[in-house]
């Protein structure tokens, strides 16, 4: 903990001597202090817009858990749609964004649904992809074993498959917090009145450097508690499953 | 006694040996070959063998012969490529106790409570009784990965029982306990068939655990099974690994597995 914290201390002060005496101008790149000032100064702003960016965050990042987990369900009950459905969903991912973001405003304009579509857009893959793997690692021998006690499909789905994928899901949901908040700024870049990448949109032209900076630390702060809020998620929901997945180690 | 499970009559079968028993009539089963080309590997061949209500037959063996094979053709999850078998509804428990890991000791005892329609409380209570009498009281409410291995064996065997079947197809259900463990729950399995008799169907590669358990000890030959050699074992329970009688047995179903 106090090495992790050193590291950071290294790091800022590392940025802050070459922002201060590297000839750089602090329209390109300010220094930690003045990204600071702008967070004090400007702290009703970022507040007001850091609830709207969070939220279409949360709400995305949820909707990603939901439609990655089903379609990942679906997939693998049917090997039809396995053939069909994944590597569409594979081709989905090499969509660039910035083509249909300004589709997904048109069709659901300035308002949370266009954003919440493309943090989905961005997130649900990894989803998919951890879940059917927790889906396949269910043991044959426990499927013969159910089968032994009558289990019906549906009934090995609710014992074993089900419960087996939700650490799988949840281990997805968290290699999708980084890019949930990129897509987030993004959708906002493409058509929005507010939130955090709105702010970033309005202050780089006007010179604001330091707030746009100011921004990204929030948005980076909200990333990293939104990590540590699934991994807390998977400590209460999946008990079993604790890996070393945790920052704190074991 | 105050619990006595009744195997159940959910799913009424008519069999060879009519209520609980087991027969097969030169079984043969091979199981397709991996690859485009490869031929079937034959896994059983012409296994004929009559176990009666509530007789505990060991199936001894060299590894790989087929011993699982041929419980699982019991438990109806293949069907045999030629030959009859008939088998009042049959319950497997292989060697690794697979508890499931979401759920609490007693759940995973009660699963098949639970599959047959009961709830939750229903099913806790049914069995919660048997945790008292087979020396689980107590960690009703651990999680498997909190118990010892022979305690998981203990709660995977509970399961089994409960799922109310006449047939249990026990296999190898202390492979992978260390020796101590071993004898142990042997000793264990012993007084719990007493007390729940049930067809039994152990397939083991431990001759003196045959020896300690079985009624009659079945020697299979190396793949593909045939029956090798049936012994016979008229001794009173309980016995031990170092009775004389036993030990005798145990040279002769060496003797008949060639070692």
């Amino acid at each position: 903990m106090i090495a992790a914290f050193l590291i950071l201390l290294v790091l800022i002060g590392g940025w802050e001597a070459y922002a201060r005496l590297g000839h750089v101008d602090e329209f390109i790149l300010p220094a930690p202090t003045q990204v600071a000032t702008a967070l004090w100064d400007d702290r009703g702003l970022l507040w007001h817009n850091l609830l709207v960016t969070a939220q279409e965050i949360g709400l995305g990042i949820l909707l990603a858990l939901a439609l990655g987990a089903l379609l990942a369900i679906v997939i693998h009950l049917s090997p039809t749609l396995r053939r069909v459905v994944y590597p569409l969903l594979v081709g989905s991912q090499a969509v660039p964004i910035v083509i249909i973001a300004p589709l997904l405003v048109v069709w659901f304009g300035f308002g949370i649904a266009p954003k919440l579509a493309i943090i989905a857009l961005v997130c649900f893959f990894p989803v998919v992809v951890t879940t059917l793997d927790a889906l396949a690692a269910v043991d044959p021998e426990q499927r013969k074993l159910l089968h032994t006690l009558d289990a019906s499909r549906w009934q090995e789905f609710r014992w074993v498959e089900a419960p087996a994928a939700l650490p799988g899901a949840l281990s997805g949901a968290k290699i999708a917090v980084a890019v949930a908040v990129i897509g987030a700024v993004f959708a906002e870049y493409a058509g929005s009145s507010a939130g955090l990448g709105n702010v970033i949109l309005q202050a780089i032209p006007q010179l604001e450097t330091a707030r746009a900076y100011a921004a990204v630390v929030l948005l980076a702060a909200f990333a990293i508690l939104l990590f540590l809020l699934l991994t807390l998620a998977e400590r209460l929901l999946v008990p079993w499953a604790r890996r070393d997945t945790e920052w704190s180690g074991r | 006694m105050t619990t006595r499970l009744e195997a159940s009559d959910r799913e009424p079968r008519t069999t060879a040996e009519g209520h609980g028993g087991v027969a097969l009539r030169d079984v043969r089963f091979a199981h397709p070959g991996r690859g485009r080309r490869a031929a079937p590997v034959a896994a059983v061949d012409g296994v004929t063998l009559a176990v009666a209500e509530r007789e505990i037959v060991a199936l001894v063996g060299p590894s790989g012969c087929g011993k699982t094979t041929l419980l699982e053709l019991v438990c109806r999850l293949m069907e045999p490529d030629s030959g009859t078998l008939a088998s009042a509804p049959a319950v497997l428990m292989p060697q690794r106790d697979l508890l499931l890991p979401w759920l609490d000791a007693l759940d995973n005892a009660a699963l098949a409570l639970r599959i047959h329609g009961a709830g939750r409380d229903e099913a806790r209570a049914g069995a919660r009784p048997l945790f008292e009498a087979f020396g689980l009281e107590g960690f009703e409410r651990a999680r498997p990965y909190e118990l010892s291995g022979g305690m998981r064996q203990r709660v995977a065997f509970l399961r089994t029982l409960l799922s109310g079947k006449p047939v249990l197809c026990l296999d190898e259900p202390f492979g992978a306990l260390d020796a101590l463990t071993r004898t142990e729950m042997r000793d264990w399995l012993g007084a719990a068939l007493t007390r729940e008799p049930r067809t039994t169907l152990l397939v083991t590669h431990d001759v003196e655990e045959a020896a300690v358990l079985a009624d009659r000890i079945v020697v299979l030959t190396p793949r593909p099974a045939r029956v090798a050699a049936i012994l016979e074992v008229p001794l009173p329970r309980p016995r031990r690994g170092t009775d004389p009688a036993v030990v005798a047995l145990r040279e002769q179903a060496l003797e008949a597995l060639g070692a």
